[in-house]
């Protein structure tokens, strides 16, 4: 049984990681889509707006990239990309643990973040000279996708330290 | 529960394409300046080129009368490509069938054609209206306006009465649009159609005050909603104007009695700016049908105004007068 629990550990840090890079994957991808939807109709009226409307759409990708980072370090971390990959439970439970703020946060932080984009495609469509200023309040939504991802990093960094 | 076509209304992203274009289309309503422009214009020939300089009407169109309904035309074409099923217009749309049908059964009751009767855009086909009329087949019509097809029918027929078969069926269509525009479960149709049935209430309320109308043709012509008590609408008009007054400085329609003390025109005007105050905020809404349906009257609205205004040109009145009776604009 003790066997057992030993070996699952390695389980639920792949679940963990697993989560990092498919759910905020997920919201980036709808939010994108929802961007880029927005988006046609600014460049049906004005294709000129193209490389603006671009960088506007892409703003809700940055969190599936930053599940994906998590993913990669947590696989690192727990030897699956190679090494050995004997990790107790406890430490398994601790990774899935480390790669909940990216997994969470940044499912959140990506839906909203494309309402806010869509928001500012508005903004480009009446007034294209106040680009910049619209661009920041979408951005603002990155911050807490960012603390989220650097959360997930140092801890899934400090665990393999951990004696357990 | 909400319905299938409840949660389109208020599906956030289900209109996201059309609304990004419909913020494109804004920018061209005409504004204050616009219209302070056209008030400064010497004749109504001078507003009709500052118009045609901004891209109103089609090519061929002269007078005004034509330049706006190719307008009009133009609003229904760009919301039909944005929105491919006109459906959800409809509660805008159906006072027109009600329209047409007004206009068909005079037609048959005078027996010869009158041209240019028939509105184009409804949400029945006008020569199925027609043709129930005519053949008197209302099953042609949806269930909901058989019978009350049936009875203007026979009272313009058997009696001549045309204000009986108008209010009959004036009354039907606001029945109608508000019971499908509370149907939809979007916030600005909703109080939309509210506004339009509380509006003609106390227009025919102050009318009917004037002339001296009894309880019979209040109940008959007066259509149930929520922000008015009807019946005490009723009583009110009967006791008199001052009554009326006093009932709706008693409602949410306080801030109309000065107007309506005015005139019925300064009411109407009071009606369509509070429609505007009220849709404003859409131009800031990304999400949801509402910008489009905002959108749609805003273009009303600009149309009215602009008529009034080249009408006002075309009679050489003042311009004070003028000005006292244009809209606020959306933009």
């Amino acid at each position: 049984m003790k066997e057992f629990l030993n070996e699952s550990g390695v389980f639920f840090a792949v679940l963990g990681a697993a989560l990092a890079a498919l759910v905020p994957g997920i919201a980036s991808a709808k939010g994108v889509s929802k961007g880029g939807i927005t988006a046609a109709g600014i460049i049906t009226e004005d294709p000129s707006l193209f490389a603006k409307a671009l960088i506007l759409q892409l703003l809700p990708g940055t969190q599936g990239i930053y599940g994906l980072i998590i993913a990669f370090i947590t696989f690192a971390q727990i030897g699956v990309l190679g090494g050995s990959s004997d990790i107790s439970l406890v430490k398994g439970l601790l990774y899935l643990a480390a790669c909940m703020p990216m997994t969470i946060v940044g499912y959140a932080s990506a839906i909203r973040q494309a309402n806010a984009a869509i928001a500012s495609m508005g903004v480009l469509a009446k007034r294209p000279d106040q680009f910049g200023k619209s661009m920041i309040f979408p951005a603002m939504v990155e911050t807490y996708a960012i603390l989220a991802l650097l959360i997930s990093i140092l801890a899934v960094s400090g665990i393999s330290g951990i004696n357990i | 529960m909400l319905n299938q076509k409840q949660v389109l209304y208020s599906d956030s992203d289900r209109f996201i394409n059309a609304v990004a274009r419909i913020r494109f289309k804004e920018m061209t309503l005409l504004g204050k300046s616009d219209i302070e422009q056209l008030m400064n214009c010497k004749s109504e020939t001078e507003c009709l080129k500052y118009l045609t300089d901004k891209g109103w009407g089609k090519d061929g169109d002269r007078t005004a009368e034509q330049i706006l309904a190719s307008e009009r035309e133009k609003t229904w074409e760009l919301l039909k490509e944005l929105v491919k099923d006109i459906s959800y217009f409809h509660t805008f749309l159906v006072a027109n069938d009600y329209h047409n049908l007004k206009a068909a059964i005079k037609q048959v009751y005078k027996g010869y054609e009158i041209p240019n009767i028939y509105i184009s855009n409804g949400t029945i086909d006008s020569g199925i209206i027609i043709r129930a009329v005519k053949e008197h087949d209302f099953s042609l019509l949806p269930e909901d306006m058989r019978d009350v097809a049936e009875e203007a029918y026979q009272l313009q027929l058997h009696t001549g009465d045309s204000q009986l078969c108008d209010i009959v069926l004036d009354k039907a269509a606001l029945a109608k649009m508000y019971s499908l525009g509370k149907s939809t479960g979007n916030e600005l149709i909703a109080h939309y159609a509210e506004l339009k049935v509380a509006a003609a209430d106390i227009n025919i309320a102050i009318r009917s005050a004037k002339t001296g109308k009894d309880e019979a043709f209040l109940k008959r012509a007066l259509c149930e909603c929520d922000s008015l008590d009807i019946n005490r609408l009723i009583q009110s008009t009967l006791e008199g104007i001052d009554s009326i007054y006093n009932y709706l400085l008693t409602t949410d329609y306080a801030d109309a009695v000065p107007a309506l003390m005015e005139s019925s025109q300064a009411f109407e005007r009071w009606f369509d700016n509070r429609i505007i105050e009220y849709i404003k905020p859409q131009k800031y809404n990304p999400f949801t049908f509402s910008p489009l349906a905002a959108y749609l009257l805003a273009r009303e609205n600009e149309i009215k105004t602009v008529r009034i205004l080249l009408s006002g040109k075309r009679n050489d009145i003042s311009d004070d007068i003028i000005r006292e009776r244009l809209r606020e604009m959306y933009v």
